[in-house]
């Protein structure tokens, strides 16, 4: 058995609306081994949900299409295959937790019949089996009371339950990948831990990888091995957790990590903030995608698109000062005090 | 010193719930908020804090009227909005705004950006087209968007950039007190930051108070003044953020605290993880609601509820614990 679970190369994803089209996704490509946890960071909109969803093949099509690339799962090309194929895929190698956990539970049916029909779907259980294994999904995500609150409708559950549902129907499968979209994000920190924790466990008892798809920089450090850093449809940066975290390189990896709270954070500061905003995907990028908001940026990168260049062992940048030869010299994070900015 | 804005007494929120057995009553109810009290000052940051489903939205949903209590009161410059009439009502909710944990169930999808944006100002007929529009494209730019955003339809944005639509629509109206439940959750840390910094700058200007729920005690330390821990639909602590981080009481508090995510991928933190998962609002645990999870549980915990007791420096937390300052 290859080690190599996932591989994706080139992935392309196109919105079309009348004449214009967004390019949501443009030319991803990474490798995740077994039992091996990838995360996927990067500013709102830059098509995180769109890459993890067009692993799937849940594209909703039109508008949108994946229009190229190839995602090799086990050695086969998910893109070739027939929709009663992907199906069988889907809920019993792959499943995911999507980003937003009140439009994908089903208003009308209770959280349990919900539990029960995705356990049924993908395995042979009784109906009696089913509501047993419903219930202590349940418990392993840590509601309370799961007899009871089987019979709830998801209005009844607070946002962070209705996410450990989703989670609970993610896991009832066992998949050799899960993917996780922002998956603790409505969760308090200590059930976040738990959740992380629960993960881990997860992943020891069935050697399944992970896709974490976070704003969260301490999920990433926390359960992760490799990051992927997006910009605009593209990958900016990849590499190991420690080298990412260590020696960033991208002069957007820079203004993500500047811009955490952490505890070293004075509350009299200004917070450092990227100025701008992230492009228009309907536009023809012409050179770099970061280079109206970058203040490193020279005349080439508004003409030519950097390459990803593998400038150390297992790390990759797309930036044109950034490469076997050359560096970058990441300038001092600035700390304004509130009171100076505001004059 | 001066009077509170919102002062809140013993408000509570009990859900009663479908009996499994069809045509009988079920005398059950979920105790989502029980018996919460506290003042909000004029131009102060609350953080309110706690582990999912301890009815942080809920008590926020009571605040501004969504929802109607079971018992206790809410009142705004000292006028209690619970049983006020409903022409003054909507009067006096103007003042009081909200953003929405969920950015992507608050935005209708039929309504261009610029139209949910100047929905508030056309419902309270503020201002012509030419005003509104302006206003429109103004709060576009403070909250990080661009122009031609107001012609695009909801379903065309990001769930971050949503969340920005929500906080203009929220500020349109010059609020003097916003609810934030969960604001800035969904939102990728640069733009967090500018958020942050925004809310910020948008609270000197104005003297805004902001009732700030987040999960994340980096952004809470960050942004607020006092802070409020909620456990199981009570306040179990409450100080300011100084005496919170720094002095944490009560073992919930300290259990939170550890929980806060690593700073680096070398980090080897400690952490208190607590036992078995949270209690059932429904049958809560007697005596302290936490005493089953909690690592210094002692006789009396399961028997006796601890009172809020007032440890100094403006500090109050319920434990067995504790002693009177
Ligand atoms: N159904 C759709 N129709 C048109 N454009 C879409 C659609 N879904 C996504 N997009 C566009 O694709 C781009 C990527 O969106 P995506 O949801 O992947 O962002 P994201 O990185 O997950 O952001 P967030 O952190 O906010 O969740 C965005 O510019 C978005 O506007
Ligand atoms: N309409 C409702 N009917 C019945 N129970 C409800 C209703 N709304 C909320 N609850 C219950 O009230 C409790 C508090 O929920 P609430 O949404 O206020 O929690 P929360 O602290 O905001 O959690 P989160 O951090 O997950 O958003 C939960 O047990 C929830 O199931
Ligand atoms: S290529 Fe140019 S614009 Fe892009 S990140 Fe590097 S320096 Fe900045
Ligand atoms: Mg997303
Ligand atoms: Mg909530």
């Amino acid at each position: 058995m290859s080690n190599e679970l996932l591989k994706v190369e080139n992935l392309e994803v196109q919105f079309k609306s009348g004449s214009t089209v967004t390019k949501a996704v443009n030319g991803v490509s990474f490798t995740l081994n077994r039992k091996e946890n990838i995360g996927i960071v990067g500013e709102s909109g830059s098509g995180k949900s769109v890459t993890a969803t067009s692993l799937l093949r849940l594209i909703p099509t039109p508008p949108g299409n994946i229009s190229g690339g190839k995602i090799l799962f086990e050695g086969k090309d998910l893109l070739t295959l027939s929709d009663k194929e992907m199906r069988d895929i889907r809920g019993n190698d792959i499943s995911m937790i999507f980003q937003d956990p009140l439009t994908s539970l089903n208003p009308v049916f209770s959280v349990g019949d919900q539990i029960m029909e995705s356990i049924k779907l993908h395995q042979k259980v009784s109906k009696k089996e089913a509501k047993q294994k419903a219930i202590q999904m349940l418990q392993l995500v840590g509601i309370p009371a799961p007899e009871k609150r089987l019979n709830m409708y998801p209005h009844e559950f607070s946002g962070g339950m209705r996410q450990r549902v989703m989670i609970a129907i993610a896991l009832s499968c066992n998949p050799k990948l899960l993917i996780a979209d922002e998956p603790t994000t409505a969760l308090d920190v200590t059930v976040q831990a738990q959740i992380l924790e629960l993960m881990k466990k997860l992943q020891d008892e069935f050697n399944t990888s992970i896709i974490m798809i976070t704003h969260d920089l301490g999920v990433v450090w926390e359960i992760c091995h490799k990051v992927l850093v997006m910009y605009a449809g593209n990958v900016i940066e990849y590499g190991t957790v420690e080298e990412i975290h260590d020696q960033p390189m991208h002069p957007y990896t820079w203004g993500l990590l500047d811009s955490q709270i952490t505890e070293s954070v004075e509350d009299h500061e200004m917070l450092t903030t990227i100025p701008g905003s992230p492009p228009d995907l309907r536009q023809e990028i012409k050179g770099c995608p970061f280079a109206p908001r970058c203040s490193y940026a020279r005349d080439i990168c508004f003409s030519k698109a950097p390459e990803m260049v593998e400038v150390k062992e297992k790390h990759f940048v797309a930036c044109h000062f950034q490469t076997k030869e050359t560096r970058l010299n990441r300038k001092e994070r600035s700390t304004h005090v509130r009171a100076v900015v505001k004059s | 010193m001066s009077e509170p804005l919102l002062k809140v007494r013993d408000l509570r929120k009990y859900f009663p719930i479908d009996s499994p057995i069809p045509f009988k009553k079920s005398n059950q109810s979920v105790k989502a908020v029980d018996g919460v009290s506290f003042d909000v000052m004029p131009g102060e940051t609350l953080g309110v804090v706690g582990e999912s489903g301890c009815g942080k939205s809920t008590m926020a949903r009571l605040v501004n009227q969504l929802i109607s209590p079971s018992s206790g009161t809410v009142e705004f410059r000292g006028e209690n909005l619970i049983g006020m009439d409903a022409k003054k009502l909507r009067e006096t909710r103007k003042s009081i705004q909200m953003v929405f944990q969920d950015p992507y169930a608050s935005l209708d999808p039929r309504k261009t950006v610029g139209e949910l944006i100047a929905e508030p100002l056309v419902i309270h007929r503020i201002g012509d087209k030419a005003s509104q529009k302006k206003r429109v494209l103004e709060l576009l730019e403070i909250v990080g968007l661009s122009h031609y955003h107001a012609k695009r339809y909801p379903y065309e944005f990001s769930g971050g950039q949503r969340q920005r639509i929500n906080i203009a629509r929220a500020l349109v109206l010059n609020p003097d007190i916003i609810i934030c439940d969960e604001p800035v959750s969904a939102l990728d840390v640069s733009v967090q930051a500018q958020v942050i910094n925004l809310l910020k700058e948008l609270q000197r200007e104005y003297n805004l108070t902001y009732i700030f729920i987040s999960h994340d005690l980096n952004v809470v330390r960050y942004m607020c003044d006092r802070i409020a821990v909620m456990y199981l639909g009570k306040i179990v602590e409450m100080g300011t953020y100084k005496e919170i981080y720094e002095n944490p009481k009560h073992p919930y508090t300290k259990a939170l605290l550890s929980a806060i995510p690593k700073e680096s991928p070398h980090d080897n933190k400690e952490r208190i993880i607590l036992k078995d998962a949270i209690p059932n609002p429904i049958h809560p645990p007697t005596g302290c609601h936490f005493h089953e999870r909690c690592p210094f549980m002692m006789d009396i915990c399961s028997t006796k509820i601890p009172q809020l007791l007032d440890t100094g420096n403006g500090h109050i937390a319920s434990c067995h614990l504790l002693k009177e300052h």
